[in-house]
């Protein structure tokens, strides 16, 4: 029962890593850039739900919108003012700027409302459920069928709707899309929209299970997150939902075991394992196509 | 229709566009013979719009589209099937024709224009569940096309359809760039396989180094000793 009960933990936490690695990997897929400033647009998604529900006293479901929302908009703003110049710039340039644009938004906010820790407020009221011995408390549920939730929709806007496909084309061969006529630039902010708002989303999330969130919160998960996309091959949507669970009840298993000092070190163990032994990741094929 | 005045495009500091001018006229089928490196290619991708010109002006049923985005200009019925096909081989063929209407939205047009690609090209109905990285090499050329015509275009842009393709192949999609030319589609067709493409057209250009050399019509052009000697394997 124990390895069940962590189980459920770990899917838990993974929920979180997989919400923000799809956006890592959306992003990574269609202008390949590691995007390191996705880790502060969790941050600060968390924020927004903060203040929605501990200053303006809105539930749950509408703090999770307006973060989403206010997230998308910050996303496309990061992506228009840093990252559309540098399109074809080196990706090193691109690369240094993300890890730039990531500190200018820690540490803006941290000049803002100082570097101390926030309490979460409650939003539901915490009671846990007996099933066969394990447990498992409503707020674990209550992610996880958020994440679910979020997945199907974004598993049906890229493979249903127009802007998805044109997301698609686009991360395969933008110039061919251009030739349909695709609005290229708006593809990729659509992009950035949408992988910001489910890392608003992530950072509503974890707020809510973990309680305290503080300024830098956004670096640890960030990193972690981005072993996930690699993991499950980056660039590749349902690879990022697998890598970012498997990371997070591997990590509980560790902890279980007794090494809960070493949950951090197993997540780097696994993306050198990963880059040595398998570099396109779990879902990833070594691209070999017909010419 | 189409008329291009004395255009200068660039790579950098290269160019590989030196004043060049031609024209094509509603019905025609034009071809543009060279070499590798003549600049063919890029000829075809300033008039689709991913190219910009440095200098010179392109004119397109009377209105300018030098250096527009590449959107306008397919919406202005322009479509493009660039070299080496460039199909989305991560997407299935009908959800690859379903990207070349991306900027209509008549749905009973598009359905029926479906159908009709459908009808040109039989293969792509059987495979069109099939991812198209899958495709062999003509199926693909095919699909390209198909791509391209569920634009609606009313100028058909097309970069080396004959490249890499098998003779019986090659003669299958020319006779269906006749087909779509006799249903009222204008063609710019740009080759190496002078002897294809001079069989197909009406009228014919010779580029060189970026540079127009010869013109005419492709009758002309067939029986110039010049172009026998250097593109029709010096009969």
């Amino acid at each position: 029962m124990e390895w069940i009960q962590q189980l459920v933990n770990g899917i838990s936490l993974g929920s979180i890593y997989a919400l923000i690695a799809l956006g890592y990997t959306m992003v990574y897929g269609i202008i390949k850039l590691i995007n390191f400033a996705h880790g502060d647009v969790f941050m600060i998604g968390s924020f927004i739900g903060f203040y929605a529900i501990a200053k303006w006293e809105l539930g749950f479901f509408p703090a999770l919108l307006l973060a989403m929302a206010v997230c998308a908009i910050f996303g496309v703003l990061i992506e228009r003012i840093a990252y559309k110049r540098l399109r074809n710039a080196t990706r090193i340039a691109a690369l240094i700027t993300a890890i730039g644009v990531s500190l200018l938004i820690e540490y803006t906010t941290i000049f803002f409302r100082g570097a101390q820790p926030a309490a979460y407020p409650e939003v539901i009221t915490n009671k846990s459920f007996d099933v066969f011995g394990v447990q498992i408390s409503s707020t674990s549920i209550l992610i996880l069928s958020v994440t679910i939730v979020l997945m199907i929709l974004l598993q049906f806007i890229v493979h249903k709707t127009k802007i998805g496909k044109a997301m698609r084309a686009v991360s395969h061969d933008a110039d061919a899309a251009r030739l349909m006529g695709i609005n290229v630039d708006n593809t990729i902010s659509a992009t950035f929209a949408i992988g910001s708002a489910l890392a608003g989303a992530a950072g509503v999330i974890f707020g809510v299970y973990y309680t305290k969130i503080d300024p830098l919160m956004g670096v640890i998960p960030g990193v972690k997150a981005f072993i996930a996309a690699v993991l499950g091959g980056i660039g590749i949507i349902p690879g990022a939902m697998v890598g970012g669970m498997l990371l997070g009840v591997v990590e509980s298993f560790v902890s279980a075991l007794g090494f809960s000092l070493w949950r951090d070190a197993a997540a780097f163990v696994i993306l050198i394992l990963i880059l040595i032994f398998r570099p396109s990741g779990i879902f990833g094929k070594n691209a070999r196509e017909k010419v | 229709m189409l008329k291009v005045q004395n255009i200068d495009v660039f790579y950098g500091n290269i160019q590989a566009l030196k004043s060049l001018s031609l024209e094509v006229n509603e019905g025609e089928i034009v071809t543009l013979i060279g070499a590798n490196g003549a600049g063919k290619s890029t000829l075809l991708k300033t008039l689709s719009g991913l190219l910009k010109p440095k200098g010179g002006i392109i004119e397109y049923e009377g209105f300018s589209i030098a250096g527009k985005a590449a959107q306008t200009i397919v919406k202005s019925g322009i479509s493009h099937v660039p070299e080496g096909r460039r199909v989305f081989a991560n997407m299935s063929v009908e959800e690859n024709l379903e990207l070349g209407a991306y900027l209509r939205n008549d749905k009973a047009g598009i359905k029926k224009d479906l159908d009709h690609v459908y009808e040109l090209f039989p293969r792509l109905l059987e495979r069109r569940k099939q991812q198209s990285g899958t495709l062999s090499g003509g199926e693909q050329q095919m699909l390209a096309m198909g791509r391209a015509l569920m634009a609606k275009p009313k100028l058909l842009l097309m970069d080396e359809p004959s490249m890499g393709l098998a003779p019986l192949m090659v003669k299958n999609i020319f006779n269906i760039i006749e087909q779509v030319n006799k249903e009222g589609t204008t063609v710019l067709l740009v080759e190496q396989n002078a002897n294809m493409a001079l069989s197909v057209a009406n009228r014919a250009y010779v580029l060189e180094t970026g540079r127009i050399v010869l013109s005419g019509t492709a009758k002309e052009l067939q029986e110039s000793e010049q172009v026998k000697a250097a593109y029709l394997g010096g009969l």
